[in-house]
């Protein structure tokens, strides 16, 4: 979605009480067929408008020549599947796709790494630290996207930037003055460590919270039979903990691969291609260079590379989901 | 004895730094908005604001268009959570108190379109809106931010009235109260803080959303403080005192409510995917 955090986390369903009798639903009392009908009519209309209708117009237009004429008109004009031939035959194209993975590879092994490290870490700690250590991811969890570029964009700033200045007092190198986006790879690194930074609060937390629900006899038996903290993590915690994995680095794909917001506002809006993901690759081809049809198609193969990490995802949520 | 102290310590040391790291831009964004200009703009970071001003608040609240985007932010988000929590309320009460021929669809659809991204869906919200004669105008965006609000807050709204014992209801309809009167005594009460807490969220969400508003409001007093934020970014050569300031601002009312109601929502994920 499109900010960072709750969107999906609480996405989630909540623990339902454990009851012990056979769901007796409300309906039976109520005793009507149409009432859960009724129900969800309303707001299945305004899902059907808001996003199903956009949806299906999303469609024609990736089947459209929609230009600032036909803008004006507000009427594309029918070509076929002449935009999709036009961008699998795009070489930019299959770099920005190539670029996405690779991005959203290394940002999600970078999130779900630090992530589950520093959750390891939280379950290692006293109350106190425990306490202080979780207060401050609950803060950055809490930063707004957009803040928190704004942020970043002051620390890397070239002249006064602390970034510079630390680095330089580190003997890294020289970066007085150094423009971080002057070079591609600089310039990732920093999208990287922006989009790690804010995404690594949720996997902790979450991970944090699977591993209080370890039963600790489990891991004190596998300690007593010799077990390190290596083989105790891979075999006794890490199966307990899968749905949960399977659940965050779904949810991490979904996201990073999508993402706009921070490269759109640290380029200031006008990113050179070099910067180009799907999402943004999409944008600006609807919206810089008018060619809404084109861009339509190029955000639908987006949509159907997403379509396959959220089956996975929505696949386990309604495994939990039954298990209510 | 002797290693497990140390072993304690070294976490200890490695918590902090790990503290350190991950808080630091936050604390960079605050020290910063209230530092004047002499030890934003040193050669040397001055790492705590010595000599503490306001100055930089009340540049960036002088700033063009500033009260008028956070009214705009305002207008937008109360419409969104109210229209967004009463469709949403009616739906998650069929969810978790009802079964019917159709609700695993529904609850895939409602999760499943969750995962649709927003700056795909604004290609065609932005034509269809234009169409429409809604750019440039809050009704567009408010009608626009359901699209990812509703479906979270029903599903967020579900899990809160799972919740509720049944024996509960059950009960009380033994005491011989009428069904609605069930509903009204019972479960309402017990639902509240699920409202307020999903409401929050709703909120937070429409506040940060950044990419809808920035195609859909183009003049620069129709726009959202996220909009204004993201502008004032933008500008090289920035007033890096006003802007720390500003985001200090557009963040504070997000992470007062966040802070009050993270464990509510955050933690029933895994609760759930453990027993399951």
């Amino acid at each position: 979605m499109s900010s960072r955090f709750p969107a999906a986390a609480a996405a989630v369903p909540e623990p339902a009480l454990p009851s012990r009798r056979p769901r007796r639903p409300f309906a039976s009392r109520l005793g009507s067929g149409a009432a859960p009908y009724l129900l969800i009519l309303p707001a299945c209309v305004v899902i059907a408008a808001v996003l199903g209708y956009p949806l299906y117009f999303m469609g024609r237009l990736s089947l459209e020549h929609y230009g600032l004429f036909q803008l004006i008109r507000h009427k594309g004009e029918w070509i076929g599947l002449k935009n999709y031939s036009q961008i699998i035959h795009d070489g930019l194209f299959w770099h920005v796709v190539a670029r996405t993975l690779a991005f959203t590879a290394v940002a999600v092994s970078l999130t779900m790494v630090f992530g589950t490290l520093i959750a390891l870490l939280l379950a290692e700690l006293g109350t106190k630290m425990r306490v202080l250590l979780t207060a401050g991811l609950i803060f950055v969890w809490a930063t707004p996207v957009v803040v928190a570029v704004a942020v970043w964009s002051w620390m890397i700033d070239f002249e006064f930037g602390v970034a510079n200045w630390l680095l330089t007092y580190l003997h890294v190198g020289n970066f007085n003055h150094h423009d971080w986006f002057a070079s591609t790879w600089s310039g990732w690194a920093v999208i990287t460590s922006l989009v790690v930074w804010g995404a690594i609060p949720f996997v902790t937390l979450m991970v944090f919270a699977g591993l209080t629900q370890v039963p600790q006899e489990l891991v004190e038996a596998a300690t007593t039979d010799g077990a390190g903290p290596w083989r105790v993590f891979r075999d006794v915690t890490m199966p307990l903990l899968k749905p949960i994995f399977v659940i965050l680095i779904s949810l991490s794909i979904i996201w990073d691969f999508q993402v706009f917001n921070q490269i759109w506002i640290l380029l200031n809006g006008q990113p050179p291609p070099e910067y180009f993901t799907m999402s943004i690759y999409a944008f600006t081809t609807s919206f810089q260079q008018s060619q809404y049809g084109l861009g339509s198609a190029i955000a639908l193969v987006m949509v159907a590379i997403l379509l396959v990490v959220s089956f996975v995802y929505i696949r386990q949520m309604v495994k939990i989901g039954d298990a209510e | 004895m002797r290693t497990r102290r140390a072993r304690r310590i070294g976490f200890n040391v490695l918590a902090l730094l790990v503290f350190g790291v991950m808080v630091f831009p936050v604390y960079w964004m605050v020290s910063t908005a209230f530092k004047p200009g002499s030890e934003i703009f040193a050669n040397t970071p001055v790492w705590f604001p010595y000599h503490p001003t306001l100055g930089n608040f009340g540049n960036a609240i002088h700033r063009p268009h500033f009260w008028a985007d956070v009214k705009n932010s305002l207008i937008i988000v109360s419409a969104v959570v109210a229209m967004s929590l009463a469709l949403a309320f009616l739906a998650a009460l069929a969810l978790a108190k009802f079964r019917f021929y159709g609700k695993r669809a529904f609850i895939i659809l409602i999760i499943g379109v969750q995962m649709i991204p927003l700056n795909a869906l604004i290609i065609p919200i932005y034509l269809v809106l234009s169409k429409a004669h809604q750019v440039d105008k809050l009704s567009g965006v408010i009608v626009t931010y359901l699209t990812f609000v509703l479906p979270f807050t029903i599903w967020t709204l579900r899990g809160f009235m799972l919740g509720v014992p049944r024996d509960l209801e059950e009960a009380s309809q033994v005491d011989g109260t009428t069904r609605f009167g069930a509903f009204l005594r019972i479960l309402l009460p017990l639902i509240g803080p699920g409202l307020v807490a999903t409401s929050i969220f709703a909120f937070i969400q429409a506040w940060n959303e950044y990419i809808m508003a920035y195609v859909l409001l183009h003049d620069p007093s129709k726009q959202t403080l996220t909009v204004w934020l993201a502008s004032f970014t933008g500008d090289r050569g920035t007033a890096w005192g006003p802007l720390m300031a500003g985001a200090t601002l557009t963040a504070l009312p997000v992470v007062i409510f966040f802070v009050a109601v993270q464990r509510k929502i955050a933690f029933g994920l895994t609760a759930g995917a453990v027993r399951g």
